[in-house]
């Protein structure tokens, strides 16, 4: 049983870690702000889920555990609302997206190339 | 190796990627983004710290980086928004 509460606490505080470390590259590496938001308010309230559990499986139940519950609740509403919030200031400020039609475009022009390649290696 | 070591250093990691993209911008939307993951990490790195230490009091503490990140966080919107806390504008 020890064990298996063991394993249980890895898995989710491992996991978390790396929930956590895909959105914070996600927000260094994605191209525009919008695509940064998608990226770090996902994975924001993911990881802490992830790791909050593993604390709580770790701890048992007393009133430490209500206290993670508080933080679990509180997070998992304010997390999507700031990214909402967030996202709405940007959008009325007039911050441009990218123009998707050109990027839809360009990886259709890449698809048919691929496309177009492997039908001529089955040619030959 | 301690789990609780493993997921604060990759808390770490996080809050200086984020932090990075705070310094590079390159709109005051990017560098908010940003300092709101350092803030969400902050409450994540104090209660992985509580356990890791053999203090889970420390918890009460996340709670309050948490009301003051959220708090924070959308003050900091409505500044850059009205560029000012309370104006007479918003209310017309």
């Amino acid at each position: 049983m020890e064990g298996l509460r063991d394993i249980l606490v890895w898995a989710c505080l491992v996991g978390g870690g790396l929930f956590s470390l895909i959105g914070g590259i996600g927000l260094l590496r994605m191209p525009d702000f919008y695509t940064r938001t998608h990226a770090a308010s996902l994975t924001d309230t993911m990881g802490a889920t992830l790791i909050l559990l593993g604390l709580a499986i770790h701890n048992g139940i007393d009133l430490i555990t209500v206290k993670l519950a508080i933080i679990f609740v509180f997070l998992f509403l304010t997390s999507p609302t700031a990214a909402h919030a967030l996202v709405k200031a940007a959008y009325s400020k007039g911050l441009e997206a990218p123009d998707v039609q050109e990027a839809t475009g360009a990886a259709a022009a890449i698809r048919n190339e691929a496309l177009e390649a492997a039908r001529r290696g089955e040619g030959t | 190796m301690n789990v609780f070591v493993v997921a604060m250093v990759a808390v770490l990691a996080t809050m200086l990627l984020a932090l990075i993209r705070a310094f590079l911008g390159p709109t005051v939307f990017d560098r908010v983004l940003a300092a709101n993951m350092v803030g969400t990490k902050t409450v994540l790195l104090i209660a992985v710290a509580g356990f890791l230490t053999g203090r889970p009091e420390w918890l009460d503490l996340a709670i309050l980086y948490a009301l003051m990140n959220f708090t924070g966080m959308i003050a900091l919107l409505r500044f850059s928004k009205f560029a000012n806390l309370a104006s007479d504008e918003q209310l017309k």
